[in-house]
């Protein structure tokens, strides 16, 4: 039994006939092509699937498609406008918060949630905001830099 | 990882699901945050053939008070509880046990409704209702009732609920206590309780322990009430010894889980440790 699928994806009206089984994580890469949101662990565990379901962070190896139906997702192709990218992109690049960038994109996401709710947070505030994103690379250390990075440049408003 | 294939319902009503469940007594479950049923299902340890999703129905996402209890709507987040300056104010243990459960994005998702239902021997609402003596209300196409948190879980994975019912509302009397705590010994990598200690209680005004509850998750096959625990320090002084020596029953007629992280007799050890420093910590915490 297929399910018709209504979703607004980075500002993109989509809808499909889906197989209800169908994860969101596969609806995004496999059906828009988004190919940005990564499937690490596929048990919950590492953020790497991590895309904002109406503004919440969510992991979308752990949600069914049709249970985004109607919902607005956003994902890490959807952050940077015009060109110029997010603050919290450019955190990353300035900071180097990546090293082989598979994490990244869950990553980003984590953390520009985790500004929404505390647009100022401590180092020990991001690092607790992002617990359900894990990275094998980095140590963490550039990762709480870009997000510190991108508070102050979301707090000067430029 | 795919799931096995399901029929798929989301009702925007209560009255829909629970007419759809009735039909599908042998083969549905219901669809909460799904963040442990849909891991299940990942691996196939559960291949329910319906899928009945309560995600629609909005009228089961609330925080309030009511004819003196806290009325918590079955599908409220974790991170709706977690974040609610209210419940800080007046059950601090709600938002504190929240706040232990996974990480940012499953609170985002999980419900506390869901949890409750899945009866996850390791998860760690089921400590913090048992500490409160909350209420849960079952409902189904016959009617409603409710279900003392004492009565609610009856073995891994299993609870009260009937086939046909749906896990509605979770009631906690108020006042709650004034001192309260949710201390957790969390494997590493899950996060789960290997033991879970929720401390309520309020003291006498000369210091003496009024009234107690202690629930504690991980430690069985099913979260309970520490009664000895609690029969050790109700109408006491609450010193350092008398806690101790009262924490010492923490387990006391629970069989212990054993598995390859913690052994029954670590599980045992923990659960007293946990409890002495959950009250230690209920009584710093102190709102009185």
């Amino acid at each position: 039994m297929k399910t018709t699928v209504r979703m607004k994806v980075n500002g993109v009206e989509h809808s499909h006939e889906v197989e209800p089984r169908l994860l969101l994580v596969h609806y995004l890469r496999d059906v828009l092509g988004l190919t940005g949101t990564h499937i690490g662990c596929d048990t919950s565990i590492c953020g790497a699937c991590t895309v904002l379901i109406d503004g919440q962070a969510v992991k979308s190896c752990t949600m069914f498609a049709v249970q985004a139906d109607g919902a607005e997702v956003t994902t890490i192709e959807g952050l940077a406008s015009n060109g110029k990218l997010h603050p919290v992109q450019e955190g990353f690049w300035e900071c180097h918060g990546l090293q082989c960038g598979y994490c990244t994109p869950g990553m980003i996401i984590a953390a520009v949630q985790l500004l929404e709710r505390n647009p100022n947070p401590t180092e020990d505030e991001v690092r607790h905001g992002l617990e359900g994103n894990l990275c094998r690379c980095t140590g963490y250390q550039h990762i709480v830099e870009a997000v510190q990075y991108a508070a102050r440049k979301l707090g000067s408003g430029s | 990882m795919i799931p096995a294939r399901f029929d798929y319902f989301a009702p925007s009503t209560l009255d829909e699901a629970l007419s759809l469940l009735s039909q599908h007594l042998d083969d549905a479950k219901i669809l909460a945050g799904g963040h442990s049923l849909i891991p299940a299902m990942k691996l196939r340890l559960a291949q329910p053939a319906m899928l009945i999703s309560l995600g629609r129905i909005k009228s089961l996402s609330y925080i309030r008070e009511e004819d003196g209890q806290i009325r918590i709507g079955a599908m409220t987040t974790h991170y709706e509880i977690e974040s609610s300056a209210r419940l800080r104010e007046i059950c601090p243990l709600l938002p504190e046990c929240a706040a232990s459960i996974g990480d940012v994005q499953v609170r985002n998702k999980g419900t506390i409704g869901g949890s409750l239902a899945h009866a996850d021997p390791a998860a760690d609402w089921p400590a913090a209702i048992i500490a409160l003596g909350a209420e849960l209300v079952a409902t189904s196409t016959n009617g409603e009732r409710t279900i003392h948190a004492d009565d609610f879980f009856i073995d891994m994975f299993t609870t009260a609920l009937e086939p046909n019912e749906i896990l509605r509302e979770i009631r906690v009397p108020l006042p709650t206590g004034t001192s309260q705590a949710y201390l957790k010994a969390a494997q590493p990598a899950s996060g789960f309780a290997i033991v879970g200690v929720a401390v309520n209680l309020t003291r006498n005004a000369d210091g003496s322990c009024q009234m107690i509850g202690v629930g504690i998750t991980g430690v069985g096959p099913k979260a309970y009430r520490a009664s000895a625990v609690e029969d050790a320090l109700r109408g006491k002084m609450l010193d350092e010894q008398t806690i101790k020596d009262a924490a010492a029953h923490a387990c006391d007629g629970v069989d212990a889980n054993s598995d390859l992280y913690a052994s029954a007799e670590y599980r045992r050890h923990l659960a007293r440790v946990c409890t002495r420093r959950a009250i230690e910590a209920a009584l710093r915490a102190n709102r009185g």
